[in-house]
Parts: C-alpha cells; sequence; structure tokens
C-alpha cells in the first residue's frame, strides 16, 4: 500500500511521518505538494504538522485554500484513510473535513512534553491495534491544541464515538478533554499529539505505531485496490 | 511630493560630515574616519560612504578589538574541515559527514525588544548555519537574567523565552538544550546567546565568496526595509539610563520566510551546485556585510550592485538605509554568468523572491549606483579586511587585586534546610517550564531531551550520536577569568562526557564589557587565554564563535561571561547516558576528588548575597583523567547514569539524578555537610548495577568513593561526616520543579 505525505510551505514535519512510515512501518510513501491537485494511486492520506504558512491569520487557514484541497476532500469523501496531526488536524477543521475548530492553548503557550492518552474508540480505523481503556503516551507540540465544538457537536461526536483519543491530564483546554476525533463516516482523524514522533523506544515512547498500524491493518484486510 | 528627493536632501554633505564629525554618532572614531579619508579614499567619503564604514568596521563585523585576541585561540584539530572565518565551522565525523556548528549573541537587541531580538538572534544564526550547505539540525539557547524582581523584569524574561520559541518551533529545527541562569550581574543587560548545529555531507561545502568577473550577485529573501539601520554599529555601543530606547535599531523576525528562504537554499547547495559560486547570509550590516565580504574573500575583483534592483519594502530608502538595513531573511549568492535562470527558477519553485542586483567586475572597487549615479565608490578590502586591529590595553581588575584566599565556610544549621533552600534558587532550579515552551523533537532525532547533562541528538540511519550542551559559569570568570575560561570549557567537556560522548570541538559568544577600559579588556584576554589551555587539553579546537563586547549598563559591566558550545560524538547508540538514576539497588559513587570550593560557590552567593575572595584551584591534567575514566567506564557498558557535578554541589547532583525517574537514594560519604555543597570541578555522579562495580573500581581506583545505593522507596537519605540530608524525593521536586514557575508569575 503507498501512503502520501502532504507538504505544505511552512510544514515541518512531513520527513518525520515520511521517515516513520518507510523506516519503520516500512510501507511505501511518497511526499505530495500542496501544489499537486490529484491524489490518485495513494491508499492513505498523511498531512503532517508544522506551521503552514506561518500560521499566519490562523492555523491552517491558509493551507486549505491550496490546490490540493479539493483533491483531498474528494479523496476523504470517498471514504479512504486521512490523518491529520497537529497542524494538519487544524487543516482539516479549517477545510471543513473535521467539526469543531482549535483555538490557541489556554497557558497561551505553546507546549511541548508527552502526554498520557487514554483510547477511548479502539474500532476505528486508526485505533484498532489498540484497545479501549488503554493508556498512550504520545508527545504534544502545538501552540493552537485546544479543540472546541459548540454542545450540539460535541453531543455528536459522543453519540457517533468519534472521540478516539482524550487526554487523561488535559493540557491545553480542549473541551471534554478531546484529543483526537474521526469524521462521521469514521475515515478522517484528526488529533494534536504526534504519534509520528512515538514509533521508537530510543525516542522516548513506540506507543504512536499503532495509529499507523491500525491504517495498513485496515487497508489491508479490506485487500481492495482503490480507484 | 518625490520622497527620494526629501531623503537625498536630508542627508549631510561630505563637508558637512566632516566639520560636524557627524561620523561619531554612527559609531566611527575620529582616527577612522581620518584613516577612510587620508589613506583609503584621499578624498571626504559622503553620507553613503561614512555609513558603509561604520557598519563594517564595528566590533560586530570586524572584530577590530577583539582580533589579537581571538588568534590565541586553539583552533587545531585533525577532525576540523573548517575553522574560524566562515559562517560557521565544520568537523569531520566519519561517513562523509560533517558537524557544522556556531554560536551568535543577541544580547543588547534583546535587552532592548526583547521578543524580536530573541527571534532574530535565532534566525540570524540558523543562515550562518545553512548557508554552509548543513541542514540545522539543533538549536540551543544559553541564558542569563537578573533574579525576576519587578513586572518588568518578568516580561523581560517571558517575552525573551516567547521569541525563541516563536521562531525556533516555527522553522521545524528541534530546541534540545541550553543553560539558563540568573545573577543581578545581567540586570539590565540580559544575555540571550543561541546555538545552532546543523549536518552536511562533506562533498557539499559552500563559502561566502564571490569570484569570476561578470558572475552575478542574487539577492534572496525577504524584502529590504527601514528596520534594525546600522544595528551592528547598535550591537557595538553600551547602554545607559539616559538613553533608554533604540527600538528602531531592532529588527522583526519572520519564521515562515526563513523557513522557505532555508529550504530553497538547500535545494540551490544540493541540487544546483554548479551554478552556485557563493553564498552568505545577510546579517549585521545587512547587504553591505555580505556583498563586501563575498567580494574581499574571493579577491581580485570588484563588484557593483544596483540599488534599484534591491527589493524594498518601503518607499523612498537611501543608499545608506539600503546597505545598513538588518531586514531579516535575507540571504546574497554569487552565480555563474548564464545560469542565473537556473537559480531564479528554483526560488520560484519555492516562493522566495530572488533577484539579480549586481556583477562581480574587473578591478578592486565596490561600487554602488541608484538613480543612475553611483553613490559609493570604495575599494572592496578596505570595508571587509582592512578594518583597523586594535591592541587595547590591560590591566588587573581591582577586585582581583588582594583577593582573599581563603575559602568561604558555609554555615549550615539544618543540612536538609540548606539543601531546601538550594534547590529554591533560580540558577538550581529546573528551567521545565522555559524549555517545555520549545520544540525539543521535531525531525524525531533527539534522544535526550532538554533536562540532562548535555542533549543527545542521533544521526539518522548510522549508529551514532551527537551530545549537544552550553555552558559558563560567569561567577567563576569574575573571581578569575583565567581558570574561569578554563572551567567553562571543562565543565562544557563533563557534560559531553557525561552523555557518553568525546568532545569534538566548541564555539563562542564572548560576552563581555567595554574593551577599551583595561580591567575589562584584561577579562577578556585572560578568558580566552583560559578556553584555550582547556580545549588544547580536551583536543577540542574552537572552530566558530561570536564576541559581544560592550555589555555594561550605567558603566558597571557584566561578568565576564563567555558561552562554551560544545558538541561531542557518541560512538554507539548505547553508549548514551543521562543523569538521571535507573533502578533501586544501583551503586552510586562520586568520582573525582573533593576540596573546598566555595569562593564563587552558589552557596556563598546564596548565603552572603554576594560571591568574594580567590576562586578554588583547578588542575586540567586532572580534570581530563577523570573525564577520561568516566568515558572509559561509559564505553565498556558499565553505567546507569552520570552527572556532572557542578553549581549547587554534589547534594545537589544527588537530588537531581533521583527526580527523573522519582527513586530515592541511602548514602553516606566520607565530606562534611559543607562539603556536599562545594564546587570542586572535576566531578561526576554515576550510578551502576552490582555486576558493574568490580570492573568500575578497577578503572577508577582510588579516584571514587563509594557512597551507598539507589533505593525505591522515593526518600534521599544522605550521611555526612557531621550531619545528614533527609528529605522525601517528592518534597525536594516539588521545590525545584516549583521555583522558576512561581517566581515569573
Amino acid at each position: 500500500m503507498k501512503f502520501a505525505v502532504l507538504a505544505f510551505p511552512g510544514s515541518n514535519c512531513e520527513m518525520d511521518l515520511y521517515n516513520a512510515i518507510k523506516d519503520i512501518i516500512k510501507e511505501d510513501v511518497e511526499l505530495v505538494s500542496y501544489k499537486n491537485d490529484s491524489l490518485a494511486g495513494f491508499d492513505a492520506v498523511l498531512i503532517p504538522g508544522g506551521f503552514s504558512y506561518g500560521d499566519y491569520l490562523r492555523s491552517g487557514a491558509i493551507a486549505r485554500f491550496s490546490p490540493i484541497i479539493p483533491a483531498l476532500q474528494e479523496f476523504a469523501k470517498s471514504g479512504k484513510p486521512v490523518l491529520g496531526i497537529c497542524n494538519g488536524f487544524q487543516i482539516l477543521t479549517e477545510a471543513g473535513v473535521l467539526p469543531g475548530s482549535l483555538q490557541k492553548n489556554v497557558s497561551a503557550k505553546f507546549i511541548c512534553k508527552d502526554e498520557t492518552l487514554v483510547v477511548n474508540n479502539d474500532h476505528s480505523i486508526f485505533s484498532s491495534e489498540y484497545q479501549k481503556g488503554q493508556l498512550i503516551t504520545l508527545p504534544i507540540a502545538h501552540g493552537d491544541g485546544n479543540y472546541y465544538a459548540d454542545q450540539e457537536t460535541l453531543k455528536d461526536l459522543v453519540a457517533n464515538d468519534q472521540i478516539v483519543f482524550k487526554y487523561t491530564n488535559n493540557p491545553n483546554g480542549s473541551v471534554d478533554n478531546i484529543a483526537g476525533i474521526v469524521n462521521k463516516q469514521g475515515n478522517v482523524l484528526g488529533m494534536m499529539p504526534h504519534p509520528e514522533r512515538a514509533v521508537e523506544d530510543i525516542l522516548g515512547s513506540s506507543d504512536g505505531k499503532g495509529v499507523f498500524q491500525s491504517i495498513v491493518k485496515h487497508i489491508k484486510s479490506r485487500g481492495v485496490i482503490y480507484e | 511630493m518625490n520622497k527620494v528627493a526629501e531623503q537625498t536632501q536630508t542627508e549631510a554633505t561630505p563637508e558637512q560630515i566632516r566639520d560636524h564629525k557627524l561620523y561619531l554618532s554612527m559609531g566611527l572614531t575620529d582616527h577612522e574616519y581620518d584613516l577612510i579619508k587620508d589613506d583609503v579614499l584621499h578624498r571626504l567619503p559622503n553620507y553613503t560612504e561614512v555609513g558603509l564604514f561604520s557598519g563594517m568596521w564595528s566590533e560586530h563585523c570586524s572584530y577590530k578589538n577583539s582580533k589579537p585576541v581571538l588568534k590565541k585561540f586553539f583552533t587545531k584539530g585533525k577532525h576540523v574541515v573548517k575553522g574560524p572565518g566562515e559562517g560557521a565551522g565544520i568537523i569531520d565525523i566519519g561517513d562523509n559527514q560533517g558537524v557544522v556548528f556556531k554560536a551568535e549573541s543577541h544580547n543588547h537587541p534583546s535587552a532592548v525588544e526583547p521578543f524580536q531580538g530573541a527571534t532574530t538572534g535565532i534566525g540570524g544564526i540558523l543562515r550562518d548555519i545553512f548557508s554552509m550547505g548543513a541542514r540545522p539540525i539543533a538549536n540551543l539557547d544559553s541564558l542569563r537574567f537578573s533574579a525576576p524582581k519587578t513586572d518588568s523584569d518578568k516580561y523581560f524574561i517571558q517575552q525573551i523565552v516567547a521569541g525563541i520559541s516563536a521562531y525556533g518551533n516555527c522553522i521545524g529545527v528541534p530546541t534540545v538544550g541550553g543553560d539558563t541562569a540568573f545573577d543581578d550581574a545581567y540586570e539590565h543587560n540580559p544575555l540571550v546567546n543561541v546555538m545552532c548545529v546543523g549536518l552536511m555531507d562533506l562533498d557539499k561545502i559552500e563559502v561566502g565568496a564571490a569570484a569570476g568577473v561578470g558572475n552575478s550577485i542574487i539577492y534572496v529573501g525577504a524584502k529590504t526595509g527601514r528596520d534594525g539601520i546600522n544595528g551592528a554599529s547598535f550591537a557595538s555601543f553600551q547602554f545607559d539610563s539616559e538613553h533608554e530606547s533604540q527600538r528602531s535599531a531592532v529588527q522583526v523576525g519572520d519564521p515562515f520566510t526563513e523557513k522557505l528562504v532555508m529550504e530553497a537554499c538547500l535545494d540551490v547547495i544540493n541540487n544546483h551546485s554548479d551554478a552556485l559560486v557563493g553564498i552568505q547570509d545577510m546579517g549585521a550590516a545587512g547587504l553591505v556585510s555580505s556583498s563586501a565580504e563575498m567580494g574581499s574573500k574571493a579577491g581580485g575583483n570588484g563588484m557593483v550592485l544596483d540599488l534599484d534592483l534591491v527589493p524594498q519594502r518601503e518607499v523612498g530608502m537611501s543608499a545608506f538605509e539600503l546597505m545598513l538595513s538588518e531586514s531579516q531573511e535575507r540571504m546574497l549568492l554569487c552565480v555563474k554568468a548564464g545560469q542565473e535562470d537556473e537559480v531564479l527558477k528554483v526560488f520560484a519553485d519555492h516562493g522566495v523572491d530572488a533577484v539579480v542586483i549586481g556583477h562581480v567586475t574587473e578591478g578592486h572597487q565596490y561600487q554602488l549606483r541608484q538613480h543612475g549615479e553611483v553613490v559609493a565608490d570604495v575599494p572592496v578590502d578596505s570595508l571587509a579586511s582592512q578594518a583597523p586591529v586594535y591592541h587595547r590595553k590591560s590591566a588587573v581588575p581591582e577586585h582581583l587585586r588582594d583577593a582573599e584566599p581563603k575559602q568561604y565556610q558555609p554555615q549550615i544549621a539544618n543540612p536538609t534546610e540548606t539543601l531546601k533552600q538550594m534547590l529554591d534558587q533560580l540558577t538550581i532550579a529546573s528551567k521545565e517550564d522555559i524549555y517545555e515552551t520549545y520544540d525539543t523533537q521535531v525531525q524525531t532525532n533527539t534522544v535526550v531531551a532538554p533536562g540532562s547533562d548535555a542533549a543527545v541528538v542521533r544521526v539518522r540511519h548510522h549508529d551514532k550520536a551527537l551530545a549537544i550542551t552550553t555552558d559558563v559559569n560567569g561567577r567563576y570568570l569574575y573571581l578569575n577569568p583565567r581558570v574561569g575560561g578554563q572551567m567553562a570549557v571543562a565543565e562544557a567537556a563533563r557534560n559531553i562526557v557525561a552523555s557518553g560522548a568525546v568532545p569534538l570541538g566548541i564555539t563562542d559568544c564572548l560576552n563581555f564589557g567595554n574593551p577599551e577600559k583595561p580591567d575589562q579588556f584584561y577579562e577578556l584576554d585572560q578568558a580566552v587565554m583560559g578556553m584555550s589551555e582547556a580545549c588544547e587539553k580536551f583536543e577540542a579546537p574552537v572552530i566558530s564563535g561570536n564576541v559581544s563586547l560592550n555589555n555594561e549598563y550605567d558603566n558597571v559591566p557584566i561578568y565576564p561571561t563567555p558561552m562554551v558550545g560544545m558538541v561531542g560524538l557518541i560512538k554507539g547508540l548505547d553508549h548514551v547516558t543521562t543523569q538521571d538514576f535507573k533502578q533501586a539497588g544501583d551503586l552510586v559513587y562520586v568520582v573525582g576528588k573533593t576540596g573546598d570550593g566555595f569562593n564563587g560557590s552558589q552557596i556563598q552567593k546564596m548565603q552572603t548575597g554576594n560571591i568574594s575572595g580567590q576562586l578554588f584551584d583547578f588542575d586540567l591534567d586532572y580534570e581530563l583523567k577523570i573525564q577520561q575514566l568516566i568515558t572509559k567506564a561509559i564505553q565498556a557498558n558499565l553505567l546507569n547514569s552520570a552527572h556532572d557535578i557542578s553549581e549547587g554541589g554534589l547534594i545537589t547532583a544527588i537530588a537531581e539524578s533521583t527526580f527523573g525517574n522519582q527513586l530515592g537514594v541511602s548514602l553516606s560519604g566520607s565530606l562534611s555537610v559543607n562539603q556536599f555543597f562545594s564546587e570542586t570541578q572535576s566531578r561526576f555522579l554515576v550510578s551502576m548495577p552490582r555486576e558493574s562495580q568490580a570492573q568500575f573500581e578497577q578503572i577508577a581506583g582510588s579516584q571514587a568513593e563509594l557512597l551507598g545505593k539507589v533505593t525505591a522507596d522515593n526518600h534521599l537519605f544522605v550521611q555526612a561526616t557531621d550531619g545528614y540530608f533527609d528529605i522525601d524525593v517528592d518534597a525536594a521536586f516539588n521545590i525545584w520543579k516549583g521555583a522558576l514557575q512561581c517566581r515569573l508569575k
């Protein structure tokens, strides 16, 4: 199977994702420029962290107008897996692919540290390698990670089991301790913590591998070649 | 209104400059002006030309006061690929790879506008690294503040940290370490020193030279505005309470543009090296500095620049302003004639502005044209390599004459209470509140993040890693600049060794007072000699550096503070070692002899509010012997932890080593309670499994003393000869962890 890692001007985790998929998950992966207008030939799309367009105006607000975005929206609509991490999550909410939005952390400061998450949904295509209730350690590194959704949206997220990861010690003020959510169809995950930074013990944790392994398992078990 | 004409009209004539000595306000002395007029140009320089010389002959660009001192540095070594002189130095680490590093100070801008001062410091040092063709892989920050007392103090600290966070995080280079210390010596003159480390393939070295008549000079990056005009001369002034604000001399950073410029430049260097002749950062003294240095280094050619072609952010900018603006995120390239389009296309693809603004010419003249006129015409070498050099007078500072040789004796009634007080000192306390706001992990190579002795960054796809640290204790240098200089390098080396590495080399930021004052010059000169002696001893040559003089406020200088940034190589990832105790039952040793090291120590400062007396003794040979012993033990895989013993002494090191994994200790030693706070150099705290004991004791011999073992009970108990320390690790941790947060609120 083949992953696409999108790269926007100002993205800075694209190589981390690329290396994680290539060296650790050992699947095909290709960097795809924001200037492209097609995602044909890919089985899953990863949107990296960083500061696309310097996070000027609002995190993700400018990147969502990139040429690649219509193709991404189409890709998501077709049911194929899309994972947005950190700035990738912000781009997905700005592009209307995921509900809610990400505000400045309550501390008003950038925070980089390990956080313990609890797996809230273990049957999504991004979390099937975990057990519900399992505690995992993933790093966070963001200034705008405070997830917000209005009460009605939140009710939907809970009712549809869309909340995949929650913080056990909410670092940024996110509503309902939300660290990651999927869309209603379940094929698009946005999360603030960085699973690609936790795929090797020497870097402190391998707990993030499960996210990518879940995607691979999903694609391979379906035995479907999209197109 | 025609703004250009208006601007030109306000510029002084050459005669007015001479008659009213207008050059003085630009930082040139009478002697320097006469030199330009009589020896270089043989005519009166115009306003633009005086500006060019004031920028290029500033201490910041020319090192005119420090050059004779810098020559004393030990710079040799068989692995040195490039020593001081280029933007940054390079050391060979095998496998066709080079590690590139340099440090830079941004003290003056940060004292005026803390946020932007800090951001632009990072931007500048990054450009120095990637202009060598290296990808930046790590940043470190060495900060000195006064203990925050007023809201303004807190604001400055928070804004400097916020600036580092904002720029460093956005650019995608991890901030993996650094050091922060607090002393009132840095009131009104904080130190903001940033170090950047890059990695490159050795077959892709780029140098900042422009050679070959007809080759094009290409301007790359952000447009030029009126920010930071003549900042290099500004940085070479000193502050006082009469002249509070020089905000226009501070630049504004845009990390997003920097990121684009960096990626585009690395693309050109890596994939279009055939077309590229030279590349240089537009840093201090902006366009004039980068172009004149590029022209001068090439040798034998001149250069002509058409200022009308320079991308401009504001209308009506004069030649003076264009040449001396320090607008950020700009680079200058020299590209072979005929291959300009190939390079311009790369920049266009990356969304970065790039434009040909001039050419390399026959002859030796550096010529600027604007609006169809020649506005400056000077010999290119006169700007760059012919700046005057001063041999300043040196005199022993008054506080060093008749200094008391007897060591201070701490007054300790209750050892545990004194330990608690020590852990609450800002210099000792956890800096997590600072480094938590830095992205320490992006690029996913950070093996040891901030909080241990040195940061460790692995070299991907190789079984090796780099250990990186910054260090200096200005108090030691204040009491003895020469020995303090040795100690600065030695402590950096101890940090490197404790993390499992062998020192490769150093960079530095020499933060000192006014070199025209003999006692200040003495400190600079002695410190450099001391540092150099230590560098030679550890075979860690100086490969790059930066000088920041005139760090004074109301004529009171800071402590002499030559920041040492050291890089070491870890051959084998299984040698990576951290300071934290790892498991209950491990044996704990102190390695290296403890004496009465109290003059200049944290406990002297804590108990008397001051430091005084003669600095305690230090022996470089002994230091090396102890370091080599630790390296041997680590490479034999005997140790589970190793920690350099520094400020706050052995008891502080013990407490720090319990924090990471919340383990306890039950120890007893042959030292007095006082000696547990001694800052005698050349010591490590190590722990190891019982199986290592015999082999370790064979290596260490009489240099190691077994103190006891690590316990699982979260309790610190340490018996001294005349008392004991007894505290829950949690309680100690909370004091240490909370001190800075509490003081910054």
